[in-house]
Formats: C-alpha cells, sequence, structure tokens
C-alpha cells in the first residue's frame, strides 16, 4: 500500500505535498456528506469521502491515480455543508495544484487547460480567449477536442465575441508579480 | 450609488453582453460605474488550480489598484467567478495577516498595497440590496406578464460566502424577475453546479449537468443567469444534449441585467441581444 512512501515522507516530511493537505482535512469523521452533495460524484472514481480517507493515510499513489479530484468543478456544496467545516473545495485545488507541479500525465488535458490560460495571462495581463485554447488544444495534441468545439468557435467568431487576429504584443503587467511567485514557491 | 468596476476577462469576450448589458443597466437607474484603471484577469479557476499564491496575487493586484483610486467605493464585480476569487483575497487577507504581508510584498514592486478592507459586491448582490425591485417598478417601461422565468444562480456568488441569498434555496432574483411583471418558474436547479470548466476538459460530465438544468427549465420562456461560464455552459452545447436526449431542450439563456434592461426601456441593442446565442424565435416573438 502506501508503506514505501511512507518511508520515503517520514525521511524527508518537508517534501511531502500531501501533509497540508492532511492537515486540512485532518479532523474528517467520514460521513460522506461531501459525496452525496458533490455533483460530479456520479462520474469520479473513488468519492470524495474515500478520498479524503486516502489523503489522511497517505495513500499518494492511488490518490494520484484516480481522477477523482480533476473531476471537481470547485461548486462548493461539500464546504458549506461538512459537518466539521472543512475545508474541502480548497483540498480538492491543493490536489490539482500538486498534480499540475509533478506533471503528472494522468491529468495531461485539465493541468494543460489551466496552465495555457495562465499562460496567456502572463503574456497580456488579460486571458485572450482565442489565443488559450488554441494554445491548449496544440498541447494536449488530440484532433478530437478541438473538433468538438469547432461550431461553437465558429458561432463566437461571427458574433465577434473571440477574434482570429493574435493579440497585440505590449507590455506584461504581470511579470513582476510572476517572477515573484516563482522565487517565493522555489524557496518553498 | 457609484462602485469601483470589475469587469474581468469574459465580459471583453464571450460576455460582451454581460457587460454592455450590466453598463446599460446601472447607467439608466443612476449609478455610476468606475472601471479599475489598467485591471488584469483574476485568475479564474486556473490559476488556483496551479498555484495557490497565484489565485490570491492576481486578485490583489486588482483590489489593490481599486484601493489606491478611491477607499470609501465598493468593487462591483458581475462574473461569479471574478467575484469569488476578489472577495476570498480579501477575505483571507483581513483573517491571516501573514498572507497579507507576502501578498503586498509580491504586490510592493508595483508600489501597491493592500492596505486594509475593501467591499467586493457581486453585481446580483448590488441589484437585490442597492437598487431593489422598487427601483426596478419605477423604471418599467413595460411588463413580462407573459413570461414564465428560471432563476438560475450558480455556485460561486451564493458559495462558499454566504454573504446575500441562501445558498441552498437561492431567492434574491424572484422579486427583482416579479418586478419585471413575470412569473418565477418554479424548480429546485437555481444554486445547482453547471459543470464549469468541466465542459472544456471533460465534456460528458458537463454536458450530463447541464442536460439535468435544462430539462428542469421546460416549461419556462427562458432562464436568467449571472455569471459567464454558467450562460455559455448553458447557451452553448443545446443541440448536441437534444440529439443525445431525443428531446428539443433549446431554451432562450439571458444575462439578469439583459432581461431587467429590457423591461426598464433599454433596447435589444442596447443591452446586447443580439449576442446571446440561444434566443428562441417563441422568446422573440413574445417581447416584441
Amino acid at each position: 500500500m502506501a508503506s514505501d512512501l511512507a518511508k520515503t515522507d517520514q525521511a524527508n516530511p518537508a517534501s511531502d505535498p500531501l501533509a497540508p493537505i492532511q492537515e486540512m482535512v485532518q479532523s474528517c469523521i467520514q460521513c460522506g456528506t461531501c459525496s452525496a452533495s458533490c455533483p460530479n460524484e456520479f462520474a469520479m472514481d473513488h468519492t470524495p469521502r474515500h478520498l479524503w480517507r486516502m489523503v489522511l493515510t497517505g495513500q499518494k499513489a492511488e490518490i494520484f491515480r484516480s481522477q477523482t479530484f480533476a473531476m471537481c468543478s470547485t461548486c462548493y456544496y461539500c464546504t458549506l455543508r461538512c459537518p466539521r467545516g472543512l475545508p474541502l473545495t480548497e483540498a480538492m485545488s491543493a490536489l490539482k495544484q500538486v498534480a499540475a507541479r509533478e506533471n503528472n500525465p494522468r491529468y495531461r488535458q485539465s493541468t494543460q487547460f489551466y496552465k495555457k490560460f495562465i499562460h496567456s495571462v502572463r503574456r497580456h495581463g488579460r486571458v485572450n480567449e482565442m489565443e488559450f485554447m488554441t494554445l491548449y488544444f496544440a498541447a494536449i495534441k488530440n484532433p478530437a477536442v478541438p473538433l468538438r468545439f469547432v461550431p461553437l468557435g465558429i458561432k463566437l467568431m461571427v458574433k465577434g465575441k473571440v477574434s482570429m487576429s493574435p493579440p497585440i504584443r505590449g507590455k506584461r503587467p504581470l511579470e513582476s508579480i510572476f517572477r515573484r511567485i516563482e522565487a517565493l514557491e522555489k524557496r518553498s | 450609488m457609484k462602485y469601483h468596476y470589475y469587469p474581468g476577462c469574459s465580459l471583453e469576450g464571450t460576455a460582451l453582453e454581460y457587460n454592455r448589458s450590466t453598463r446599460a443597466l446601472m447607467g439608466s437607474v443612476g449609478a455610476e460605474l468606475l472601471e479599475i484603471k489598467d485591471w488584469t484577469c483574476c485568475g479564474a479557476s486556473a490559476a488556483d488550480s496551479t498555484s495557490h499564491l497565484l489565485s490570491l496575487a492576481l486578485p490583489a493586484r486588482n483590489i489593490a489598484i481599486a484601493q489606491k483610486t478611491d477607499a470609501g467605493l465598493d468593487i462591483l464585480v458581475p462574473c461569479s467567478a471574478c467575484y469569488l476569487n476578489l472577495k476570498k483575497t480579501t477575505e483571507k487577507s483581513r483573517s491571516n495577516s501573514e498572507t497579507l504581508v507576502q501578498l503586498n510584498s509580491i504586490l510592493a514592486e508595483d508600489q501597491l498595497q493592500i492596505s486594509g478592507p475593501m467591499n467586493v459586491r457581486h453585481l446580483l448582490d448590488v441589484l437585490v440590496n442597492d437598487m431593489g425591485p422598487q427601483t426596478i417598478r419605477n423604471h418599467l417601461t413595460r411588463t413580462f406578464s407573459g413570461l414564465r422565468i428560471a432563476p438560475y444562480y450558480g455556485c460561486q456568488c451564493l458559495r462558499p460566502y454566504v454573504v446575500f441569498d441562501d445558498p441552498e434555496v437561492p431567492r434574491s432574483m424572484n422579486p427583482l424577475i416579479e418586478a419585471a411583471g413575470a412569473v418565477v418558474h418554479p424548480w429546485s436547479m437555481g444554486g445547482k453546479c453547471c459543470g464549469a470548466s468541466q465542459m472544456n476538459t471533460k465534456m460528458d460530465v458537463g454536458l450530463t449537468l447541464v442536460a439535468g438544468i435544462l430539462k428542469a427549465a421546460q416549461g419556462a420562456d427562458a432562464i436568467v443567469t449571472v455569471c459567464p461560464m454558467c450562460q455559455m455552459n448553458l447557451e452553448a452545447y443545446q443541440q448536441k444534449i437534444s440529439r443525445r436526449h431525443h428531446e428539443d431542450l433549446s431554451m432562450t439563456i439571458l444575462y439578469l441585467p439583459q432581461f431587467l434592461g429590457l423591461a426598464c426601456g433599454l433596447s435589444e441593442q442596447q443591452v446586447g441581444l443580439d449576442l446571446n446565442l440561444s434566443v428562441t424565435d417563441d422568446f422573440r416573438k413574445k417581447i416584441s
């Protein structure tokens, strides 16, 4: 099970990405209110309740084989209803952050979606929807995905809501903020 | 009534009509919107899925600019995702001094800082509590007495911060819809999730959630929304969903300020009705 991981983590607890998330869900009583409240539970391989148990027992390998946290659409029903008042939606996001940081290939599609979005924001200060979707489609290398969005893309272009022309390269108003965060995150 | 205005990226792109109708409606009732100078993206759901610190720093920059301009005004945000990101940042920097210090150290290079609490308000909160149904009634030029409207709130204006409505059984839109003379469609889907960015990353899951909402709305003449993500998910995939379910689930989806604006005498052009992706012929006939 998690014995190998547990050993590694014990040797170097600071490097355990699960530790802060374990703290968030420490007082989980396994009541299952989160699972019953989750609109995406039907599509998950493990229920949210089960996921928190896996987090608390340090089953990192199994957690990052599961698609459960990637299915969270941040509706905050679980956070609202949790009888222990735990920040469960934030804990889901924290798991997404670990997957993104480690470039875990199992979450490639959603991670690339978020990363290309942020990439576009870093370049222009605001997201350019056409640029971001183009980068995303290129990154996931699956032609079936962009094809699903062709009719919508055309509709949006006709309405003048998205533009095919690349955005004007200008100043990067968020560059100093991004650099500073990268430096801070490297240190921690 | 004067507010800082944070439109957010969607309102300059896929949600142009939300921007147009919000500005037009607020203008027609005499509210002044002061757009935050050189505002930048709030991080949407993408920042929080990659870096927690980034998800606070991106909104912090906009809050700091607003504060520098006028610390006494509330920040009005029409997009629910932007609203939550800005709200979360003000709440976390208020409740955790370490967070505040860290955010200010990130903003320092741009000569910005958060120096005290700022009030972040969702458009719906402002429409319900600052403007109110009476103001709508005072400005009515027509009544939508033949219409049945399904109010759709989505998630992030209701949860996790419980500010202006019941997060389980939301009803703040009812008096506004009724002020316009319409009937509220009775349903329990108002605060349910549309799937958010699931539609882009796990489309089948998103389509299932939206199908449930569109089915429950049958019998209504339109769904009104207060979020660009909800609006897009509900309006853009109706044909695909109808084919899957062997049932015509097409439905008019409007932003709330478009609907209220039309009732208050704004033209279809002023509220950007031609920009919506799903306004049925039937609905157009009823409002013409």
